[in-house]
């Protein structure tokens, strides 16, 4: 019998440069996405060292984290941002790296246009200097991120030191009920396993439930892997992996799309291959998830009271509740269904994609959002921004009262001037839930795009399939 | 990158589980393009005040740890974003070394690249430093990276992992880029041997 391998281990063993005894291997990188935010330094190292950009042609960069959403003008955003902004250019002119700048019609959040450019393919090797790069994985792409040192090792050399590491297979079995989303799925997982319960694992999720998720749902469960503190998500390559890739701008076309696709098929977990862990959920028993606490792992169905900190039995966990739970300013015991919230942000790199929009669209149109709320629309790119337009949700949006945003990270880490004001409560399509994370004293509750659709409508977080007909 | 080989200090006890790097470093202060004053946003949202004063009971605002090395971490810690930010902004405030039973990945291969040295114990050590620590806050613990000991003055010895490659980087003082650059002929034929991307 030929050796069984999983799908992680035949992109590993296919990019290993160099192993040798006590050192890390070397390991190829096919893609290097850049933004902002994490590369100055690096290419500062670079200056330093004397050395170039070993490959500008695999090097993708953009702007999202400082960009304005507002408007596209650099006025709208602070010096520093500015700065920030304005260093990338010039990275990018003297690297001779090409830039998807404010102006360019394809640019948007760099987890967002990988895929959309069909730059993001099965069996790549992909990093950025950016946690969420895990979402690439819905590809069948080893993704990860890594800190700026790295980006600098890869600049220089296109390649990165790494240790491997282990293989943990996520089977969702059973159906998705009325409502449930993958941000859902990924939301009940992390409750599960824990925001550490990934840590030195690349998961690979699998079953009957994954096969039927398109792949901007697989860019969110794999989006938020990372949330889990795993290095990586993987989806095996399918026919719906290769039909949406087909025809995309730097997608193989012609006999190459032949040659690629042959070898994408092999891209599967070999039937008698080991994972170092599995973990089964059962989706038939999940619903909308919203989280409450300031953890990813903080989350409950959505019908369920606030967990009460003095039932758990772990003191270190005990203690972590408790001053969740104050930071919140909620109430253990209390329905969360009901809990007044001040603004709403549909974006980000997790669900800011033209079916999260639909999907919040389609409860919205025809409803105003609740008065005194705030609810940003921020689309992930520039083409997500263009397809919304075309199909009229910029309009739904706009008369229920909601802002229609230029793309960019905005709110979700509120770096650009879009963020909380201090007690204010958010629903949030995003990735994190962190003290301050939406801005200083901000207080989020992480769901997906038809709860927060559902919520803006109420003022109250509210259960969307109570809308859903 | 800065040597390590031996550290005694005093102990800053923040033992919280799962402290993400928001918490480390908050994202506003990521809006530099060098590497200068980030000690400022460290703990930001922790040790400041919503008034911008310092918050006296916070424990990196008590004069008496002003110059302490080590933080006794909780579980998980550096979880979230990759920020590199997050070691450079514990090294620039003085921290060589921190303890806790787990850490996140990125943050680990980060801290490792800075100089800042992650230290993983197991529960019970843990404990104890935290009770120890609690007890007397002027306790020295000494690390020696090359025997890999965290000692306690009381004679208690614990043993901490760390990767080969990394111990050799911090006890010598080599950039882990040098061990790349060594390696660009096989980079290159490994270039060379990959199917054209026809992009």
């Amino acid at each position: 019998m030929t050796s069984q391998n999983t799908l992680f281990e035949k992109i590993w063993q296919s990019h290993l440069v160099v192993q040798e005894l006590d050192s890390p291997a070397v390991l190829y990188i096919d893609m290097h996405l850049i933004h902002e935010v994490t590369s100055p330094q690096a290419f500062n190292g670079l200056r330093e060292k004397g050395l170039k950009v070993r490959r500008p042609d695999l090097t993708l960069a953009t702007m999202d984290h400082s960009t304005p959403t507002k408007d596209l003008l650099l006025t709208s955003i602070d010096e520093s941002g500015l700065k920030q902004l304005q260093q990338m250019e010039t990275n990018c002119q003297e690297f001779d790296i090409p830039l998807y700048d404010l102006d360019h019609p394809q640019r948007g959040i760099v987890h967002v246009i990988g895929p959309e450019l069909g730059r993001t393919q099965p069996g790549m090797t992909i990093v950025c200097g950016d946690s969420h790069t895990s979402t690439h994985g819905a590809f069948g792409a080893l993704a990860f991120g890594i800190g700026t040192s790295e980006v600098e090792h890869v600049l220089a050399t296109q390649s990165l030191l790494q240790y491997r590491p282990k293989t943990m297979c996520v089977e969702f079995s059973g159906h998705l009920p009325k409502g449930v989303t993958a941000k859902d799925l990924i939301l009940a997982l992390i409750k599960e396993i824990g925001v550490g319960g990934g840590a030195g694992y690349v998961l690979e999720y699998t079953g009957e439930v994954i096969r039927a998720l398109d792949m901007e749902a697989r860019m969110t469960l794999c989006n938020m892997t990372i949330e889990a503190g795993a290095r990586a998500g993987l989806v095996a390559p399918d026919n719906t992996t290769f039909e949406y890739l087909k025809n995309r701008p730097f997608a193989p076309h012609g006999s190459a799309w032949d040659q690629a696709l042959a070898q994408w098929r092999t891209l599967q977990t070999d039937p008698s291959a080991t994972y170092d862990k599995k973990v089964s959920l059962d989706t038939s028993a999940i619903t909308p998830m919203i989280t409450y606490g300031t953890s990813p792992d903080m989350g409950v169905l959505i019908n369920s009271p606030v967990p009460d900190p003095e039932a758990e039995p772990d003191p270190t966990r005990r203690a972590a509740l408790r001053k969740a739970l104050n930071y919140m300013g909620l109430t253990p015991g209390q329905a969360l269904i009901g809990q007044k919230v001040d603004v709403v942000f549909l974006g980000s790199c997790t669900n800011g994609r033209i079916t999260d929009l639909r999907a919040a669209a389609s409860l919205l149109r025809d409803r105003k959002i609740a008065p005194g709320l705030r609810m940003l629309v921020v689309p992930g790119s520039a083409s997500v921004r263009r397809q919304a337009e075309e199909e009229g949700l910029d309009n739904i949006f706009l008369a229920s009262g909601a802002e229609w945003r230029y793309p960019g990270c905005s709110m979700c880490l509120a770096m650009n001037g879009d963020q909380l004001s201090p007690g204010q409560y958010a629903i949030s399509t995003s990735n994190r839930n962190f003290e301050g994370r939406q801005g200083s004293g901000g207080r989020t509750f992480l769901a997906s795009p038809l709860t927060a659709a559902a919520s803006a409508i109420s003022g109250k977080i509210t259960d969307p399939r109570t809308l859903m007909v | 990158m800065q040597i390590f080989h031996t550290l005694q200090s005093i102990v800053i006890s923040l033992p919280h589980d799962d402290v993400d790097t928001d918490q480390i470093i908050p994202a506003q202060y990521l809006k530099v393009t060098d590497k200068k004053g980030l000690a400022n946003g460290l703990f930001a949202g922790w040790r400041y005040l919503s008034s911008g004063k310092i918050d006296p009971d916070f424990p990196l605002n008590n004069p008496h740890y002003r110059d302490a090395q080590i933080l006794l971490a909780g579980g998980n810690f550096g979880c979230g974003s990759s920020r590199e930010h997050a070691p450079w902004a514990l090294v620039q405030w003085g921290i060589r070394a921190v303890i806790s039973t787990s850490f996140a990945d990125i943050f680990r291969i980060n801290a490792l690249k800075n100089g800042l040295l992650p230290i993983e114990v197991e529960t019970r050590v843990h404990k104890l430093l935290i009770e120890t620590i609690k007890d007397n806050p002027s306790l020295e613990v000494t690390v020696d990276l090359p025997a890999q000991l965290l000692s306690m003055p009381d004679g208690i010895q614990t043993k901490f992992p760390i990767d080969p490659f990394s111990k050799k980087c911090l006890v010598e003082g080599i950039d882990p880029m040098a061990y790349l650059l060594n390696h660009l002929d096989q980079i290159a034929a490994f270039e060379n041997k990959q199917v054209p991307a026809d992009l």
